[in-house]
């Protein structure tokens, strides 16, 4: 009983480290410049399929994917946002919210006619797969592996946000806009880069989902509502409510379908809308904020 | 002089929608469902276009109207009006009860409220496969005669008038209501939720009730769909159905009645035309024509209209 709790909990993580991974960018465009961006979870198809395409066509080995994956991703956020985002910051919801469904759409159609409508094989390299023993049980050598990453990715930027002054720039512009603007910040240009960031770690948690979370063309709509969750949850434009928001809806949702499979699916919808009726704008109230 | 013009277009439209029914004797099956998704985009109006709440859940009382009306022909209650009625009511006590999680809170939080609510919904449907019949759709429906005269035909003739009758009377219910007081405190608290409070109009109030009105409309609409094609299948509560509806609302104007009814009608024919040709990049371009509304033509069709006919009286 005992063991099976351990690797719940331990499956969890792993899961609800992708969840934060691919989020975190989703909590920054909604924090920094109050924009519903739905299309976000495309980001992380866009990494996937890079890192599918090289590792299936090109011989790529799979650790050396996932910087091209976490590149590429960066590079379609940055131009993408250069191009058709910014034009929309000033606009209502839901405008917002009808142009990036029209994205999503765009892009799940590309994705079909580019690779066709079926899941992408990912090749584990040996060392990734099958079991291995850790702190005394049983756990997936890849789950090991990804809550490795996303840990030493979860310090690497806690390091860069508030270590660094891109990171200070990131959490004035948050925190306040305009009186970041007047000392001088280009806001604009910080949410640029902090967009092709975020777009660089959904791609990344793309590459290293396939495996846990599959992929193809229905990708981004299949997740979307988990993305959205998490950040909701979270409360958006912080670090640490995505962070521990994507944990505990990874556990409750792999939990919740272990010991409850008649109504699994139904947990992690009930936890999101009691935490909203509970607290509207999420786990972590942003500073500066009502 | 305006007014009676825009009398006359009405009066024009709804007898178009009439001579439809002789001009395109072919194509009355497909007219029922653009009589549905209108109807279905009229009840998205109430709350979107004129109370201002985002929902990307509204699908739930579609859903909702569907099954009831579904189970209820499967297990011998075929008569359909009565059936209609069950279900609207059936979706407006879903859209009553969900009410008081939308009117909190901001626009992402509506968003994933109303989300997360048709999508506990979708889960329910599935699970219970025994009595939706699940992935496979609700089948074996027997469906009574209209107004006990006439039956269900292969061509759509009844479907077709059954459904055109149904959104007529709707749509009248719902301009009385927007030309009502209350449909004037809608608009303003879509403009100023803080200020309404402040002239005596219970905002919460308000909501909850437009709301529930929506449900139940959207829910006749769904139980129409259940009726004509005697079929339900799961993906009237997807998510997919809540975005098109949006889509439809958006495409053919918000806040105007009409926008529901044009944007469906404009939809449903470019989908037929389209996915035949062209099945699987039919969502490539939703998508394009859905980005490039945002960006060039806000309002839709008819604030398109709108915007012809100030730069033309200018001249």
């Amino acid at each position: 009983m005992l063991g099976s709790f351990a690797v719940i909990l331990f499956d969890g993580l792993a899961y609800g480290t992708l969840l934060f991974l691919i989020s975190l960018g989703l909590s920054v465009t909604l924090g920094l410049m109050n924009f519903i961006n739905l299309a976000h979870g495309a980001f992380a198809m866009i990494g996937g399929y890079i890192a599918a395409i090289c590792m299936n066509r090109l011989g790529v080995p799979f650790l050396a994917t996932l910087p091209l994956a976490f590149l590429g991703a960066a590079v379609a956020g940055l131009v993408l946002e250069a191009t058709l985002y910014r034009r929309l910051y000033k606009a209502t919801h839901l405008d917002q919210v009808l142009f990036t469904i029209g994205l999503t759409f765009i892009m799940v159609a590309a994705a079909t006619y580019l690779f066709g409508p079926s899941q992408q094989p990912v090749h584990l390299p040996a060392f990734l797969t099958g079991q291995t023993a850790f702190l005394g049980i049983e756990v997936g050598a890849y789950r090991l592996f990804l809550i490795g990453c996303g840990a030493l990715l979860t310090v690497g930027l806690g390091v860069l946000l508030t270590g660094t002054r891109f990171g200070a720039r990131i959490r004035a512009a948050v925190d306040n806009q305009r009186v970041a603007g007047a000392l001088g910040i280009h806001v604009e240009r910080v949410f640029a880069a902090a967009f092709a960031l975020g777009s660089g770690l959904a791609g990344l948690g793309g590459a290293l989902g396939i495996d846990v979370l599959g992929l193809d063309p229905t990708f981004p709509l299949k997740y979307l509502v988990y993305f959205l969750i998490v950040v909701a949850v979270g409360g958006a434009g912080t670090i640490t409510g995505p962070l521990y928001a994507a944990l505990l809806i990874g556990i409750a949702d792999v939990g919740g379908k272990y010991y409850f499979p008649q109504i699994g699916g139904f947990i992690i919808y009930a936890v999101m809308i009691l935490i909203l009726v509970l607290r509207p704008t999420g786990l972590v109230r942003a500073r500066g904020r009502a | 002089m305006a007014k009676t013009g825009k009398h006359v277009a009405e009066v024009v439209f709804w007898l178009g929608t009439l001579a439809a029914f002789f001009l395109f004797p072919n194509y009355l099956l497909l007219g029922s469902q653009i009589m549905i998704t209108a109807l279905f985009a009229l009840s998205m109006d109430l709350i979107l276009g004129y109370a201002g709440i985002v929902s990307l859940g509204h699908a739930a009382f579609f859903g909702v109207g569907a099954y009831c009306a579904g189970l209820l022909a499967k297990h011998g209650w075929g008569e359909p009006f009565s059936g209609l009625l069950i279900a609207g009511a059936a979706a407006g006590v879903v859209g009553y009860l969900t009410s008081f999680l939308v009117v909190r809170g901001q626009d992402l939080t509506r968003l994933m409220i109303t989300l997360g609510v048709c999508m506990l919904l979708l889960e329910t449907a599935n699970r219970f496969s025994g009595i939706s019949g699940g992935a496979d759709g609700l089948q074996g429906m027997q469906m009574g005669k209209v107004l006990g005269l006439f039956a269900f035909d292969l061509y759509g003739r009844t479907a077709y008038l059954y459904a055109l009758s149904v959104l007529f009377a709707l749509f009248c219910l719902a301009r009385r209501l927007i030309d009502s007081p209350f449909g004037l405190a809608l608009r303003g608290i879509r403009e100023n939720p803080r200020r309404m409070p402040a002239i005596g109009s219970p905002v919460a109030r308000r909501l909850i009730t437009v709301y529930t009105i929506a449900a139940v409309i959207a829910g006749v609409a769904g139980a129409l769909l259940a009726q004509t094609t005697q079929f339900v299948a799961l993906d009237v509560l997807g998510f997919n159905r809540s975005a098109e509806i949006l889509i439809i609302l958006i495409l053919g104007g918000t806040g105007r009645l009409y926008g529901g009814l044009i944007g469906a009608l404009v939809y449903m024919v470019a989908q037929d035309r389209f996915s035949g040709v062209d099945p699987q990049y039919w969502q490539f371009w939703l998508g394009s024509f859905l980005v490039l509304v945002v960006l060039f033509a806000p309002g839709g069709v008819l604030g398109g209209i709108d915007r012809l006919q100030r730069t033309f009286r200018k001249k």
